[in-house]
């Protein structure tokens, strides 16, 4: 049995713990991610987790149901990129960014997976609405609504996931969807940041 | 006060209390171009006319919850045994993990009652709209 004292911030001290941050540093170095606070946060939040605390069911839903967005995100820049339709610094922030949501995918997907949850995969197919992106406009304010749906998205998992530590990963995410989304409108021409508060 | 008084009180304090609560869960009518905007929060797993990360939502209202083919519901939602009507969404909206256990929407909700029912009176609309009507 752990002798570490069991209380919410317990994972914390994982911070601090060099063999098994050590651990998790050479697991995601295989997998080619780098390792940011947040995938410390997730990490550790699952150990918190693995020592009794709440059931993960729901949070694993909500982890999941990020991922399903997270992977069509990245499809979605796919076709951004390859439609033909962006120029190149534009094109550049459009690889940028997917890479961005590559990072959080892989991540929420490990996650998952340690709280004992199947990662949800990529669609076979998604149905973007091709038919109505025409210009490099049209793809930037396509690839906006995403951002600003993911800022959403994560505002509404940070609330209703128990483990604080993935909650704090959540926001972490989500701080990196709304730059995508004020860059995009930015490169659109609009007010960067329309609003003081996102809902 | 006696037994029978105080009962009565009770009584009072707790009609009051029902009528209050059904004051408070009246139906309010939504504006649908406010709801618009509200739409824009589920845009990260929701469209109108093509199943994403959640289902579309073009015939949401008056369709059996769980129930868009091809689909992949949670057991959770397609175990769910009632009809869209504006009613259940308002329940729904307001706390799906708490109205459907299990289920695969990992979203807080819509908290504030007036933006809920925008956003039904949105769903309403735009389910009769034209970029509805082949889906
Ligand atoms: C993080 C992704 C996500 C977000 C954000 C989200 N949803 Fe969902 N939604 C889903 C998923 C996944 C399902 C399927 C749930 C299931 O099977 O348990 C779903 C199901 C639903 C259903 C049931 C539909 C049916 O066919 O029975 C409704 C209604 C709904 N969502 C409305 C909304 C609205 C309105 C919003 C925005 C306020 C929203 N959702 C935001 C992912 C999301």
């Amino acid at each position: 049995m752990s002798s570490r004292i069991q209380t919410p911030d317990t994972s914390f001290a994982l911070l601090h713990d060099a063999p098994e941050l050590e651990t998790r540093r050479s697991f995601l170095g295989k997998s080619g991610l780098v390792l940011s606070g947040a995938a410390i946060a997730l990490l550790a939040g699952r150990d918190a987790l693995a020592k009794g605390k709440k059931t993960a069911g729901s949070d694993v839903n909500v982890l999941n149901s990020a991922l399903g967005a997270e992977l069509e995100a990245i499809a979605a820049y796919q076709v951004g990129a390859e439609s033909g339709l962006l120029q190149k610094p534009v094109l550049d922030l459009a690889v940028t960014f997917q890479g961005h949501h590559k990072a959080h995918a892989d991540l929420l997907a490990q996650t998952v997976a340690k709280l004992g949850g199947k990662p949800v995969s990529a669609k076979e197919k998604y149905d973007f609405p091709v038919d109505t992106l025409k210009t490099q406009a049209d793809v930037l304010r396509f690839a906006a609504m995403l951002e600003k749906g993911a800022v959403s998205a994560y505002l509404g998992a940070v609330p209703i996931l128990d483990n604080r530590d993935l909650a704090k990963a959540a926001a972490s995410i989500l701080g990196d969807e709304a730059m995508h989304w004020a860059i995009l409108r930015n490169a659109l021409g609009e007010a960067p940041v329309p609003v003081a508060f996102m809902s | 006060m006696s037994i029978a008084l105080r009962a009565q009180a009770l009584l009072g304090i707790a009609l009051a209390v029902a009528a209050g609560g059904a004051i408070a869960k009246g139906e309010l009518t939504g504006d649908p171009k406010a709801g618009e905007a509200v739409y824009a929060r589920c845009f990260a797993c929701h469209a109108l006319t093509y199943n994403r990360t959640g289902p579309k939502h073009c015939g949401l209202l008056g369709r059996r919850a769980g129930s868009v083919p091809g689909f992949q519901y949670s057991v959770a939602m397609k175990r769910a045994n009632w009809i869209w009507d504006k009613k259940m969404l308002d329940r729904f909206l307001a706390n799906p993990m708490k109205v459907v256990p299990g289920t695969t929407m990992g979203y807080a909700g819509v908290k504030d009652r007036k933006e809920r029912a925008d956003l039904i009176a949105y769903l309403e609309q735009a389910g009769k709209s034209d970029v509805c009507r082949e889906h």
